[in-house]
């Protein structure tokens, strides 16, 4: 070992132009793979997190139209959901774990003072906080069941609709609003979250109040949608047939009628979106793999310069009687060192890059950049990018200096 | 047959090809040879009849095409590449005609080469160093590099890096051909010292006055040994 340092220490001496542009290559492979894997890391927990924006694996039912006939019922007929159906759901299919119905109206004048804003209004159930995330700021709360029974007229509200109303970031709850002329109480506003699936609209500019309230209030008798959540997202498909036989029962549609409603399984949308971001942090990282490859092929390069400028020198110490190891090591060692430098400059130019345009990112408000997500440095990526560069290091050492010393000494040391 | 004890280098029909691609030569044909423990040998023969091929073989720079070589009785052709190097190291010093000193090193830390990869701990390398330089003369040009010594000082640092680890056999390959006639003189009378301490010494020379200081002449001519005897004493 103690040869080994002494053999490396001499050989580290020369060669110092070529190895500054080594250690610059290496470098610049590290930073891009750091970046790269920096904004695929960003992007995915930014979609993790939007995609929760929605609620997490929840199925949401429209009804449709029958296209069989049953039971003497002829095919064409809508289906009508009722709000006492929901409850049939969640007591004929336990694998259900929770459910609202969901009315809607558009069009709604809502006036706070003299300001007013139109938009949309929705009746829910308790249940309908947690299942589509609509979860509130400090100081309010979302719909309970007291609520419900005694049809109150309370409101919550949407961060961004609050915000035209209110003034951003104003006093709201327990304050009352005008909804077409009808008094409310806003009992909660909606905290700001990032919402990438969506349907009827934005959850951030809308106001929602008890099913039955909206009911009574709108003369409504049918619901617009229904959400439920299975209690176990590996069984969507299952519980989505029975979903259709017990709800086939109750409304008289053949149970196998896959018009009777339209779902949308986001537990099976997440699940590709989780693909393809899988998929796109896989490209950035072979690219940004690639990109360090080259400056592993730069290095092997360069030892295989150094190896063949030194041949004579390790026949004669060959012939002295060093082993294969004694020769080997040292190169192993040199290309190890240069890695190790060039990825240590990399790795830190690169954090630091990550966290400067994190930082220029939250100057910038734009969508865009809010929806490419903060590129995170995170630990597994820098574990990640050592061992690539751990294992470049040690092949672009190992095949030139193995080259050096698979010869005879005779062959290097001849004479004439 | 000169020389007293066993064989300590048993060669036995051995051949050397060389090929490279477009042709082949044959440079050792059949070389069937054995030297003694303490003889002092020479070989001779013209340019290309294959001396330095014998030199390396037997030097273990280089392997034989076929037949046997064995060294102390132990046969060397089928050891592996560390056993090898060790042979290398501890069983044979190598004197070459162009030195072979690494320039960046010191003479002092070129002698040390051998005995660090040995693996011998500081003290001794140094001490054995120390007195080897001693031995041939160069006790005050340790901390010189090769290129502040002359010829005749480097073939003399060569000779006493051939001798740190103390080694069974001193091969030297027309080790005052690049030397003057006074520095070649003295480099034999090294030798002939180190023969009489005991040594074993095969020495490859173009030159008949140093041939004629050595006890045993072979004679080599297209990879054949053409002639073996005693050296007529001048
Ligand atoms: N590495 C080699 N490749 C091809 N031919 C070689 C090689 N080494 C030596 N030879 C050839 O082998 C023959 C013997 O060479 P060598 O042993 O160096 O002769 P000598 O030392 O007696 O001058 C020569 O013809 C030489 O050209
Ligand atoms: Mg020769």
């Amino acid at each position: 070992m103690k040869l080994v340092l002494h053999l490396f220490r001499r050989a580290t001496r020369i060669q110092v132009k070529r190895m500054v542009m080594t250690v610059m290559a290496l470098t610049w492979g590290t930073i891009s793979i750091v970046l790269l894997l920096a904004f695929g890391e960003g992007l995915q927990r930014n979609m993790a997190r939007n995609q929760k924006g929605m609620g997490e694996g929840i199925v949401v039912v429209w009804p449709g139209e029958s296209e069989k006939a049953f039971q003497g019922l002829p095919a064409g007929r809508r289906i009508r959901m009722r709000p006492e159906d929901v409850q049939y759901a969640l007591e004929n299919i336990p694998e259900i774990a929770a459910a609202s119905g969901e009315m809607r109206q558009w069009g709604i004048q809502i006036t706070y003072g003299r300001k007013s804003v139109n938009n949309r209004a929705f009746g829910v159930e308790p249940s309908y906080g947690d299942l589509r995330a609509h979860y509130p700021e400090a100081g309010g709360r979302f719909i309970n069941a007291a609520d419900m029974r005694e049809r109150r007229r309370v409101l919550f509200i949407g961060n961004e609709l609050r915000d035209e109303l209110f003034g951003e970031g104003g006093e709201a709850v327990g304050k009352v609003v005008l909804l077409n002329r009808i008094p409310f109480t806003v009992i909660g506003v909606l905290k700001k979250k990032m919402q990438m699936g969506m349907y009827s609209g934005p959850d951030a500019n809308r106001v929602t109040m008890p099913l039955t309230t909206f009911a009574a209030l709108f003369g409504r008798t049918t619901l617009n949608n229904l959400v439920y959540k299975p209690a176990d997202p590996a069984r969507t498909e299952a519980v989505r047939k029975q979903f259709f036989a017990a709800m086939g029962k109750k409304l008289r549609f053949h149970p196998e009628d896959t018009r009777a409603f339209y779902l949308w399984d986001t537990v099976k949308t997440q699940g590709m979106m989780t693909n393809i971001l899988f998929g796109i942090k896989v490209f950035l990282g072979v690219i940004g793999g690639l990109t360090l490859l080259i400056g592993g092929v730069g290095v092997a390069n360069i030892m295989y310069a150094v190896v063949k400028q030194r041949t004579v020198e390790f026949g004669i110490l060959m012939a002295l009687g060093a082993r294969r190891s004694a020769i080997m090591g040292p190169l192993i060692l040199e290309t190890l060192f240069l890695t190790a430098l060039g990825g240590l400059f990399g790795i830190g130019i690169g954090a630091a890059l990550v966290q400067l345009l994190g930082w220029l990112q939250g100057m910038a408000k734009s969508e865009a950049m809010q929806f490419l997500g903060k590129p995170t440095f995170s630990a597994t990526l820098a574990i990640v990018t050592v061992a690539i560069l751990g294992i470049i290091g040690f092949l672009a050492g190992y095949f030139p200096a193995r080259r050096a010393t698979s010869i005879q000494p005779a062959q290097v040391l001849r004479y004439e | 047959m000169n020389g007293n004890g066993r064989g300590l280098i048993e060669l036995d029909d051995l051949r050397k090809v060389y090929d490279t691609g477009k042709t082949t030569v044959e440079a050792l044909r059949s070389i069937t040879l054995t030297v003694r423990e303490n003889e002092f040998v020479s070989i001779m023969g013209p340019s290309g009849s294959g001396k330095s091929t014998l030199m390396n073989i037997i030097g273990c720079l280089d392997t034989a095409s076929s037949g046997s070589y064995r060294l102390k009785g132990e046969e060397v052709s089928d050891l592996d590449r560390d056993r090898l190097a060790e042979i290398r190291n501890q069983r044979i010093g190598f004197i070459f005609q162009n030195f072979n000193l690494l320039p960046s090193l010191t003479a002092f830390e070129n002698v040390e080469l051998p005995l660090l990869f040995k693996g011998a701990p500081t003290r001794e390398r140094r001490e054995r160093t120390e007195h080897l330089l001693g031995q041939v003369g160069l006790a005050d040009r340790m901390k010189h590099r090769p290129t502040e010594l002359s010829g005749g000082q480097m073939q003399r640092v060569a000779i006493a890096r051939a001798l740190a680890c103390d080694p069974d056999i001193i091969l030297a390959d027309e080790p005052t051909g690049n030397l003057d006639t006074t520095s070649g003189k003295d480099i034999i009378g090294l030798f002939e010292e180190l023969h009489h301490a005991g040594r074993t010494l095969v020495v490859i020379t173009h030159d008949q006055a140093i041939a004629r200081r050595t006890k045993r002449i072979v004679h080599i001519q297209d990879g054949l040994i053409t002639s073996d005897g005693p050296a007529l004493q001048g």
